[in-house]
């Protein structure tokens, strides 16, 4: 032990003094980055989301007084808002699932020579503004465009209703927006599925179904849980969606965070529903995960 | 018009707006808004700037930079620039960067808040503010007194703009267009027109109805339906009062969206057929559709505002900004600009300068209002800070948030 000991005392000076320090030194610009744009603007976020108004009233001017009840005044005045968000998060993650999940088998299994231009075509929307894209929707389902002149066609809206302006529309949008985050981990986790697993099914009498049932869909569920998380966690935030395709009864919590900042500039109430979305989100995905049993994720 | 562009100028203003906003919130995750709160700092009870003091490079550095909204200033799409801006800059010698980069009051003030309490350059030597929101600003010590010998071109300021409540005298603000609120309608859906509230909310014109998110005027209209003087201090009743209102016409499904100058693309798309809309937009829109559009004032009264020039108090270039100013004074030059912009001249003698160039816009009512027009519009009364923040509050709650 001594030996040991004097060993690594003499390496210690002999060698430089700068040896042990330096896998810190080489975090520094890692964690100084985490503290000036997380850690940093956390501590301020929850600093923010206790404060109250000054006792001179101008707008936007608070002062720190610990007031927790701060969430529950914020929480209240935004429940409709909140669920909203949730519930068309969840519809938004299902739709995206249900639509990817065949996309995504047919580009790892099916599409042959295709596959390279098939997973371009799922990536391309990306190459447009995220705003450009949702106000296309509003053209496509407008009064004027093309779904609504077919359904009317079909006398399955009436002449005077529409699809935009609607909840219909927000989760619409929300589900098509989200979609490649939806299609690439389900591409990436089926796509690494070995034929050999899938021979051996069939080899043991398993139809079709079967093998889907017991090989195909748990080998791909990191996959679902990866891309139903990389959906919900954006969607639930999301606003934009809302601001463009909805109308006042269908606003999301984000909508009340920008009015709160914004509008209101009441900094304190935006900062605690802030913080709980964060919250809520995180739990969610803990039971999530949890549930879902999968350690990593893709 | 800038028209050969593909997307619509106000599209790409609410694009560029959502784009700013969307960088800010971040999807709301709460990154974002920290960021921002952070650039707010934690000290928040000290406000205003009060004392700071900038030192005037304007002699050395021939620059100006100002912030204003979309299509606010007179553009030749063929060049791509602001024909009276380019003859200032030649004339003057000094580089007056134009960027149109005002979408909302609020958001606007939102992104500059912090650099302006902690006294930083928040990049503008010229702001363009509405009323109230100019009324803060000066409250709270953000912006600089202008030196009246270096705009000659002040005593042109209409009679009715001198004095105002928010800035007595016009010492750190002036005027650089207004405008009213109304209704505005599609002509060929609705042949009679809108002129009452209940046109407005007729039953056949249900979901297919846009009102200002600018809670001012959309509020100011209702209001004076009810029989309010919004020019006079009124009470929290009343207030509540049009909130209710405003609050069944949106749970009731009449109100399709409440949103700023974007309404003018519901218009045209035909998604909405009327709404509570700005004049020199509606003005805008039926010059480009053949006169398929059209705007009145309410018969129970409509709002007047104003967007207001100032100096912030961050700026270093005070000299130059005042220059670029009192151009816009000279009654020639702000006739070049109404003819474009079509929103209200504050600019006296702006009239005669347009019978030289467009006869028919120098009759136009929208552009130089008479005594009828005029007393049929009202300016909403100043609030105090708390109120401001209570019906604020009330307002946007009311419209979903």
């Amino acid at each position: 032990m001594a030996f040991v000991a004097a060993v690594a005392k003499r390496s210690g000076n002999v060698r430089g003094i700068k040896r042990p320090s330096t896998p810190y030194l080489l975090l520094i610009p890692g964690i100084a980055w985490l503290f000036m744009f997380f850690i940093y603007p956390l501590i301020n976020l929850a600093s923010t989301s206790t404060q109250t108004p000054a006792a001179s009233g101008e707008v936007g001017a608070y002062v720190q007084t610990f007031r927790f009840a701060n969430y529950i005044d914020a929480f209240s005045g935004a429940r409709d808002q909140f669920l909203r968000s949730i519930v068309y998060a969840l519809i938004a993650t299902l739709l995206a699932l249900a639509i990817s999940y065949p996309l995504a088998y047919a580009i790892a299994f099916k599409s042959g020579k295709w596959k390279n231009l098939l997973l371009v075509l799922v990536v391309a929307p990306f190459f447009t503004s995220f705003l450009l894209r949702t106000v296309a929707w509003k053209q496509i389902l407008g009064n004027e465009g093309p779904v609504v002149a077919v359904l009317k066609f079909l006398h399955i809206l009436g002449p005077q209703s529409g699809l935009t302006a609607s909840a219909f529309a927000v989760v619409t949008g929300m589900t098509y927006n989200f979609l490649p985050f939806m299609t690439l981990p389900l591409y990436a986790s089926l796509e690494r599925i070995d034929p050999r697993t899938l021979e051996a099914s069939s080899d043991l009498y398993a139809n079709g179904i079967t093998t889907f049932r017991k090989v195909t869909f748990p080998l791909s569920l990191p996959g679902v849980v990866a891309g139903t998380l990389l959906t919900f966690i954006p969607a639930a935030g999301d606003y934009i969606n809302a601001t463009l395709l909805g109308n006042p009864r269908t606003k999301m919590i984000g909508n009340v965070i920008e009015a709160r900042f914004f509008d209101i500039v009441d900094y304190p109430t935006a900062a605690a529903l802030s913080f709980m979305l964060m919250a809520a989100i995180l739990i969610m995905v803990m039971v999530y995960v949890r549930r879902a049993g999968t350690e990593e994720l893709v | 018009m800038p028209t050969n562009n593909p997307l619509s100028p106000e599209t790409r203003a609410i694009i560029r707006a959502q784009m700013t906003r969307r960088g800010v919130l971040a999807g709301a995750g709460g990154l974002g808004v920290a960021g921002l709160l952070a650039a707010c700092g934690t000290k928040s009870a000290s406000t205003g700037a009060k004392g700071a003091s900038v030192t005037d490079i304007s002699a050395t550095d021939k620059i100006a930079r100002w912030a204003n909204w979309t299509l606010y200033l007179d553009y030749d799409s063929k060049s791509k620039t602001y024909p009276t801006l380019e003859a200032f800059k030649k004339s003057s010698g000094i580089n007056v960067t134009y960027a149109e980069d005002v979408d909302d009051n609020n958001t606007f003030y939102g992104k500059v808040a912090g650099q302006l309490k902690l006294g930083k350059d928040i990049g503008y030597d010229i702001v363009t503010l509405t009323d109230w929101m100019a009324g803060r600003w000066i409250r709270l010590g953000y912006t600089q007194t202008l030196d009246a010998a270096a705009i000659p071109n002040k005593k042109n300021i209409l009679t009715v703009l001198e004095n105002v409540s928010f800035d007595p005298g016009r010492n750190n603000s002036l005027t650089w267009q207004t405008g009213f609120a109304g209704f505005g309608w599609n002509k060929s859906l609705l042949p009679k027109g809108v002129h009452t509230l209940d046109d407005l909310f007729a039953p056949a014109n249900k979901g297919r109805i846009e009102v200002l998110s600018e809670m001012r005027d959309t509020m100011g209209i209702i209001m004076q339906y009810q029989g309010v003087d919004i020019s006079k201090t009124f009470t929290e009743a009343q207030f509540m009062n049009a909130i209710d209102f405003l609050q069944k016409k949106i749970s009731d499904g009449f109100i399709r969206q409440v949103k700023g100058n974007s309404y003018k693309e519901d218009l045209i798309s035909g998604d909405a057929i009327a709404v509570i809309g700005w004049s020199g937009d509606l003005f805008q829109l039926a010059t480009e559709n053949k006169g398929k559009f059209e705007f009145a004032i309410p018969e129970s009264g409509g709002t007047l505002w104003s967007d207001n020039l100032m100096i912030p108090s961050t700026s270093p270039h005070k000299a130059n900004a005042e220059a670029v100013i009192n151009n816009y004074y000279d009654p020639k030059v702000a006739a070049q600009v109404a003819a474009y912009v079509n929103y209200v001249c504050p600019v006296q003698g702006a009239q005669a300068e347009m019978e030289k160039i467009d006869p028919t816009l120098a009759n136009s009512p929208y552009i130089f209002p008479d005594a009828a027009a005029l007393a049929k519009v009202k300016v909403f009364a100043s609030l105090t800070p708390a109120e401001e923040t209570k019906y604020q509050t009330a307002f946007q709650k009311a419209t979903g948030n």
